[in-house]
């Protein structure tokens, strides 16, 4: 049986995925402009820079590492329930409001204690290194979880290239700082910039990468382009998002969260089922796209790649 | 001017509803359907509390004809907040239930707005305010107390003070402190009596 293409729909009058993505924040651009016969033009014009910008295919990802068979939540559940509270306290407020956030030109600046600091265009950053898929789990502290396909480099990569002196215990991070394309930043629900920091074993652990992509994509803004963190055993406001700065110090860094309510959450935020958070447990989360609750898993699943870093520590002390 | 009330306030469940079973929630729609079902508790309760000092500063006083039924209204959306934490949320897993119950101050603070509420609910009735006669007032002054669980409820649940939860407190705030002006008021005792 042939199956024939309907003649009258071209390829041009399907909805691109950038802008089918986006359509929120399209909407809210496009309800100044006439509608209609003039919003086709207005379309065009604005489909390719965000392909280019927000989700351009990455070539060359080699390596695939798998730490979960779970089912993948989709690029719709990824992309439209964040948090990133540098656009907004509401769950969709990312997905609306982050395409103000320009990410291009990039720099990340990497000092402190290492023999290399330099600033990296977020090109060159990334260069040298072979991209590979990470699928890991992501668990937010606040109870819900994803099964995420992200694109990235091991951290190790890039925190060696710098050359970190014997001085360098811990790594400090930063996010953009710039209010007038991050609304959030107008109140003072955290401290800005977002500060996170890891131990230096923890920042060299093979789990942890810098991710650049999703899907086989770059990034989205509101997921925290053009690079982020992702430590998967953490909770997940650990893996700080769109990092202008990387620093090697020697003391343990105050961070974004623990800074603002330092009883509810500490430096480590490891996953833990057996350490509630003062207000709520966290002994069972809800997986995106699924209803009811499933058990946490200690470190999230990934003990018996992290627990050893911990071994000796009492997990209820250094939440 | 009753039924356009009632329409009004039972709007926002309708349209939770709608936008329920067209997939119009988010990546979490359990979250979603709470969280507005509690808020609009949550509202409606402020507003049942807003209609004596609207009466008692504008004079118009047949706005308490809807006193009773704001009331209810935020009794069942309470309800149904309730209901979906119970059964959709923590899936009737009682074990789970009943310790976060004691345990979370935030829970705790709920349970017990929701529980204050009951009573109040079940002697809305006019059998039940001829039956009760000044003991009515007196125990319908729960509300009172039940609203600032609410808020409490509310404000200890988000990660960051600030925002629509901080409003609803300060906006309970004033209407208690109203309550409170007026009672003190040097006139007050030769007019009338305080009133719920």
């Amino acid at each position: 049986m042939i199956i024939k293409r309907p003649a009258d729909v071209r390829p041009s009058e399907i909805t691109d995925e950038q802008l089918y993505l986006r359509r929120r924040e399209f909407i809210r651009l496009a309800g100044g402009a006439a509608l209609g016969a003039a919003a086709v033009p207005f379309a065009g014009g604005w489909t390719s820079p965000l392909s280019a910008e927000g989700q351009s295919p990455l070539a060359g990802i080699k390596e695939k590492v798998v730490t979960t068979d779970e089912k993948l939540n989709s690029i719709e559940e990824i992309t439209g329930y964040n948090n990133f509270y540098e656009f907004g306290l509401g769950k969709d407020d990312p997905q609306r409001y982050a395409g103000r956030m320009k990410t291009s030109p990039w720099k990340v600046k990497i000092d402190g204690h290492c023999a290399k600091p330099a600033e990296y265009l977020i090109e060159d950053l990334i260069k040298p290194f072979q991209l590979e898929e990470r699928i890991y789990r992501l668990r937010c502290v606040e109870a819900w979880s994803m099964v995420i396909p992200w694109v990235g480099i091991p951290l190790s990569s890039i925190l060696k290239r710098a050359e970190p002196t014997g001085k360098a215990t811990f790594v400090e991070f930063q996010t953009l700082l710039r209010p007038s394309e991050m609304p959030g930043q107008a109140s003072d629900s955290l401290r800005w910039p977002y500060q996170e920091g890891l131990r230096m074993d923890e920042a060299m652990h093979p789990l942890t990468i810098a991710a650049v992509g999703l899907y086989g994509k770059t990034l989205m803004n509101q997921n925290g382009a053009p690079i982020r963190l992702v430590v998967p055993w953490k909770y997940g406001f650990k893996s700080i998002k769109s990092i202008v700065r990387i620093r090697f110090v020697d003391k343990m860094p105050t961070t974004a969260w623990s800074e603002a309510t330092p009883s509810e959450y500490g430096f480590y935020s490891n996953v833990n089922p057996e350490v509630d958070h003062p207000r709520w447990t966290q002994a069972r989360e809800r997986r995106i796209g699924e209803f009811g609750r499933r058990p946490t898993q200690m470190f999230n699943g990934y003990g018996d790649q992290v627990a050893s870093m911990y071994a000796g520590m009492d997990l209820k002390k250094y939440y | 001017m009753k039924p356009f009330v009632f329409v009004l306030a039972l709007a926002p469940g309708l349209w939770l509803l709608f936008r329920t079973l067209t997939g119009r929630l988010s990546a979490n729609p359990i979250e979603d359907v709470t969280l507005v079902t509690g808020i609009w508790a949550l509202r409606l309760l402020l507003v049942t509390l807003a209609i004596t000092p609207l009466r008692r500063l504008t004079g118009w006083n047949q706005i308490i004809q809807y006193r009773r039924m704001l009331g209810l209204f935020a009794f069942s959306y309470a309800t149904v907040h309730l209901l979906i934490y119970v059964i959709l949320d923590q899936g009737l897993a009682f074990e789970y239930i009943l310790p976060d119950i004691v345990k979370r101050p935030y829970i705790t603070a709920g349970m017990t707005a929701f529980v204050l509420m009951i009573p109040l609910a079940v002697t809305s009735t006019r059998g039940w305010i001829r039956r009760l006669g000044r003991r009515w007032q007196l125990l319908h002054r729960l509300v009172y107390v039940s609203a600032i669980a609410a808020c409490l409820h509310f404000l200890w649940k988000v990660k960051v003070m600030i925002g629509e939860p901080v409003y609803y407190a300060l906006i309970l705030a004033a209407l208690l402190g109203f309550r409170l002006l007026w009672r003190l008021r040097p006139t007050s005792k030769a007019r009338q009596p305080a009133q719920a």
